[in-house]
């Protein structure tokens, strides 16, 4: 296939809006090709989009679906053509998501959270879910055996582990939520602080997740940690947010990469003392961000209408349920983890909600370097992923800020920076933050650029970069975006003006990482004892078999040469 | 030959314990299970061939045949209902959600006449719920309310709640508190500290009185209610509000009775107000072991756990008008595949006459009453036992069942798979429009 004279975005490789052809053989960009020409003269070209962060499957979708039979309404399209039937706007089902990610020209998305025990069902998931790459994080911040492991400062142990669990689970790397909070939930309270001890387990959310950075360093794992930050969603928070990153200051990454990765950061970046005197501290995050090179972040950006909020951090979904007095789902995960659904509307109304609102276009605009932070909107969290066009045309417009923010309460302006930064990204730096950055933060190599060997996957957007002043005319650009004119997946054209023409299978790409035989010894010990005292399953039940992920992509990470047992 | 930790696939407890002993391909010995589930993993008398109706007969035939007549009922029906799939694998959910699509049909499972009214109070409320194992690791009270497991779940007291050891639970049953709720004595509440009985029907005003017990506000509690005196629900009350950790399971008691799912969502609302105070959740004691799977198999393909109408191309899903039962008590639908599940014996006497008009399908391993209906039987090897595939658990819990012997029986999935190929075949040759490819 040969994509010809489109203007490319590839900012991994230095390429700024050049019009170039594109070549793809076999699944790959290639030098030279052969076969179907497509015609992108002057349109703008990108790497397929990659969503590092998103809730897209498992246990916590499926019970936001079943408990939102007004939202699985939402959105309905019937079958069609190769398409199985869609439905649900913030929960959509499987079909729908994949569909849907693809029609923006999103050829890859990670599932944010998932217990090991549960990950058997996030598989079923994933392999439902048409054209995407995926993988899956897996939630290692409230397990009990990681809390041990920190208790006795072994981190040989933990970092064994985190391979064995990230083996059972099929899982790509570490998630941390609301670390200690979590085991805390088990008995209906929560840590406070990043020092506040977990009750019964002597541990504290500072050394939980400090001790995880360890092990993911010596794994040399692809991705960093990924962390939800304690007391999230909470006035005043912002200090345990830049607590947090100070503490992890000390973490060598193993990999040309950060030492951490905050996820939405919108949920972390808050002043005020209550919901009364609540108030926008992204410009401190966001020096904090421009002056230290070991974090990068999301956004989690909060668009006003309908979400369904779902998260690991099941007080805070406690919180939420008590707050606009709406229906509640909590899960809670033996030995490993809490989680929570809520359904939420975020109003324009509300001076909270447009906050919350600019606190995220903030930390957007006002980081240097856009490689530091990706655009998400914590999907479903903030509003569901089809809105990313609506958070991309309002960080490339100033005016459409400005007109946004006029409709909006006249109290913002006083708690908000948002109306004085005049800056506009450019398509470079949207590449980046859609393509380049996550692709580089997950540590997917063949993602996010369009080197030769890179993986053939392109989004070309009805949309002549070179003419349409993005600031001016951001509707065109919002229109755009959100309908690829072609989406290509693995060198097939999967989405043409809108209407999905093939639904081939994606990668699911999981870690398996080797640990010291030895420290393995030790921690099956352990593991052992767990699953006869306190798991309600069998060990050899426990892990996820090879039969639920279909077309694995294995990367290969770990200390030694010494491949890992196979998990019991 | 011994399998060790088999899943067993009789009730929604999905114990995976069971070591079972084979000899010369046939169960031979099954340990660590409850009789009931004992009983499924041996096994008993087989339909031995598929058949079909002719001239009021069934006569044995070919598979082929069978898919080929199935297929033919589905394609003349103008909306054929696909019931039962609870006591099937995952893997045959996902296949007959594809059929239910192609042939333009409503897909139901039997949650309908079980814990479809819990489902709707969901709906209202949210679940606020737990794995099985953090109520064993955690739980110092637990209620079971219009259920009883000492004879429907019987090793559920054991391995996961009122008799369960854990980490915080480590003196078993004598440091915990057990309460159950019920229209009379069972065995279940012969283990328990507290035995309320309440008069049929009454469930939604007995829990209305708790949550006013548990804000505070008893004064406005009558004396009696329910046909239990205000003292005893106040010490009830008492008892949950000490809870560290509360554990709700509840059955078709409540789910069934005066209220249905006003009851589910009084009951959840009643967890949520307690979670103020302490920590409680609750949980529905699912019946059938994979009756939670096709309700997640159902969500996460057509957004609905239930009663799916798939005749209009895009899934629509509203209770009272597309269940099962409303199918049949209205006529609305012109035959039926049935799958792992008995509604001749199981649905109401009128419901069942409706059904006994129209052409039926039946896939199972064995005969019972709804055979004695069907114009098409398949016979199928049993899921769990002789082919292996997904289950989840009464708590949402995905487990991978065990095949233990092999069988010369197709498994549910590849019966489907043939009578799919057989209307995909017969569509194109009737060169009627629908199918996933003919749309193009």
């Amino acid at each position: 296939m040969i994509i010809r004279g489109g203007i490319v975005y590839d900012p991994a490789n230095g390429i700024f809006g050049e019009e170039m052809d594109l070549c793809i053989d076999g699944g790959r960009i290639v030098e030279d090709a052969k076969g179907e020409v497509i015609d992108a003269r002057g349109l703008l070209v990108m790497p397929g989009g990659v969503d590092a962060h998103s809730h897209i499957a498992g246990k916590k979708m499926n019970t936001g679906r079943i408990m939102r039979p007004d939202d699985s309404r939402l959105g309905t399209e019937p079958r069609s053509g190769v398409c199985r039937p869609s439905t649900g706007y913030t929960v959509p089902n499987c079909y729908a998501m994949g569909y849907r990610y693809a029609r923006m020209g999103y050829t890859t998305a990670f599932e944010a959270a998932t217990p090991i025990i549960e990950a058997r069902h996030t598989h079923e998931e994933l392999e439902e879910i048409p054209i995407l790459d995926k993988g899956a994080l897996t939630l290692f911040g409230n397990n009990w055996e990681v809390m041990e492991c920190v208790h006795d400062k072994d981190i040989a142990k933990l970092a064994a582990y985190v391979a064995w669990g990230l083996r059972a689970a099929r899982g790509y790397g570490i998630k941390i939520v609301n670390p200690g909070g979590g085991e805390a939930w088990g008995f209906g309270s929560n840590v406070k602080g990043l020092y506040d001890p977990v009750p019964n387990f002597d541990v504290t959310p500072a050394e939980i997740i400090h001790a995880l950075a360890e092990a993911n360093e010596m794994l040399r794992l692809p991705h960093s940690i990924h962390l939800h930050f304690n007391n999230l969603g909470k006035p005043g928070n912002y200090t345990t947010a830049l607590e947090t990153l100070e503490a992890l200051k000390d973490i060598k990454p193993s990999r040309m990469r950060q030492a951490v990765h905050v996820t939405h950061m919108q949920f972390s970046a808050y002043g005020g003392t209550s919901w009364r005197d609540f108030e926008s501290k992204a410009p401190v995050i966001a020096d904090y961000i421009n002056r230290h090179n070991h974090a990068t972040m999301d956004m989690g950006q909060l668009l006003f209408g309908a979400a369904t909020t779902m998260t690991a951090d099941a007080p805070l979904e406690y919180g939420n349920a008590r707050l606009t007095h709406n229906k509640w789902s909590n899960h809670d995960i033996e030995l490993e983890e809490s989680s929570g659904v809520v359904p939420m509307v975020y109003s324009r109304k509300m001076l909270v909600n447009a906050v919350q609102w600019a606190i995220g276009l903030e930390l957007a605009l006002l980081t240097e370097d856009p490689w530091k932070v990706l655009m998400t909107t914590d999907s479903p969290n903030g509003s569901p992923f089809v809105n990313y066009p609506e958070v991309i045309a309002l960080l490339m417009s100033k005016p459409k800020r400005d007109s946004e923010m006029a409709t909006l309460h006249a109290e913002l302006s006083k708690r908000t920076s948002l109306g004085g930064i005049e800056r506009e990204l450019d398509w470079s730096e949207i590449a980046i933050m859609t393509r380049a950055a996550p692709a580089r933060i997950l540590g997917l190599e063949d993602k996010g650029h369009l080197g030769f060997g890179a993986d053939g996957d392109v989004s070309i957007y009805n949309l002549l970069p070179e003419e349409v002043d993005a600031s001016k005319e951001h509707a065109t650009v919002k229109k755009a975006l959100a309908t690829a004119k072609y989406t290509i997946k693995s060198g097939i054209v999967v989405c043409k003006d809108g209407k999905i023409i093939a639904t081939p299978r994606g990668k699911t790409y999981w870690v398996d990482a080797a640990a010291a035989q030895a420290d393995m010894d030790r921690l099956m010990v352990d593991l052992q004892e767990k699953f006869e005292r306190y798991y309600s399953v069998q060990m050899s039940n426990y892990a996820v078999q090879d039969v639920y992920v279909t077309n694995p992509k294995v990367i290969k990470a770990g200390i030694g040469a010494e491949p890992l047992k196979e998990v019991a | 030959m011994r399998v060790e930790d088999a899943i067993c696939s009789f009730c929604g407890c999905l114990c995976d314990d069971i070591n079972v002993e084979v000899e010369e391909n046939k169960v031979k010995r099954v340990r660590h299970a409850c009789r009931l589930g004992s009983s499924k993993i041996m096994g008993h008398e087989r339909i031995r061939s598929p058949m079909v109706r002719k001239d009021g007969e069934l006569k044995e035939v070919s598979y082929q045949e069978a898919y080929e007549r199935a297929a033919e009922i589905l394609l003349a029906a103008s909306k054929p209902l696909l019931y039962g799939w609870a006591s099937t694998v995952c893997e045959a959910q996902k296949k007959g959600i594809l059929l239910a699509e192609e042939v333009g049909g409503v897909l139901d499972s039997t949650a309908t006449v079980c814990h479809g009214p819990s489902v709707i109070g969901i709906e209202e409320k949210g679940l606020p719920g737990a794995t099985l194992g953090q109520v064993k690791n955690r739980a110092d009270t637990i209620v079971f309310w219009g259920c009883n497991p000492a004879e429907a779940h019987p090793r559920h007291s054991l391995r996961y709640s009122s008799n369960a050891c854990g980490r915080f639970t480590s003196e078993g049953r004598s440091a915990k508190k057990i309460i159950v709720v019920d229209v009379r004595e069972t065995r279940t509440s012969k283990n328990a500290d507290m035995q309320v009985i309440i008069q049929p029907g009454t469930d939604y005003e007995v829990i209305s009185a708790l949550r006013m017990l548990v804000a505070g506000k008893g004064d406005v509690v009558p004396e009696e209610v329910g046909g239990v005196a205000k003292k005893e629900l106040a010490s009830l009350a008492e008892m949950l509000l000490a809870a560290k950790f509360g554990a709700v399971f509840f059955g078709l008691g409540i789910t069934h009775s005066r209220g249905r799912y006003k009851n589910i969502d009084n009951a959840l609302s009643l967890v949520a107000d307690l979670n103020s105070h302490t920590k409680f959740v609750i949980m529905p004691m699912r019946g059938h072991y994979n009756v939670g799977g096709i309700g997640q198999v159902l969500a996460w393909s057509s957004g609905y756990p239930m009663s799916v109408d798939f005749t209009r191309q895009a899934p629509y899903f509203n209770p009272g008008e597309t269940a099962a039962c409303d199918l049949l008590a209205k006529a609305d639908t012109d035959a039926a595949l049935i799958i792992a599940a008995d509604p001749a014996s199981n649905f109401p006497r009128k419901i069942v006459e409706e059904l006994a008009k129209m052409p039926i399908i039946q896939i199972d391993p064995y005969e019972n009453p709804t055979t004695l209906l069907a114009d098409v039987v398949i016979p199928s090897a049993i899921a769990g036992v002789e082919a292996e595939g997904t289950a989840y658990r009464m708590d949402g819990l995905a487990l991978r069942m065990r095949k233990l012997v092999n069988s010369s029986y197709p498994s549910d999935e590849q019966i489907l798979d043939g009578i799919l190929e057989s209307v995909r075949s017969l569509r194109s040759s009737m060169s009627l429009r629908g199918g996933l490819k003919d749309d193009n």
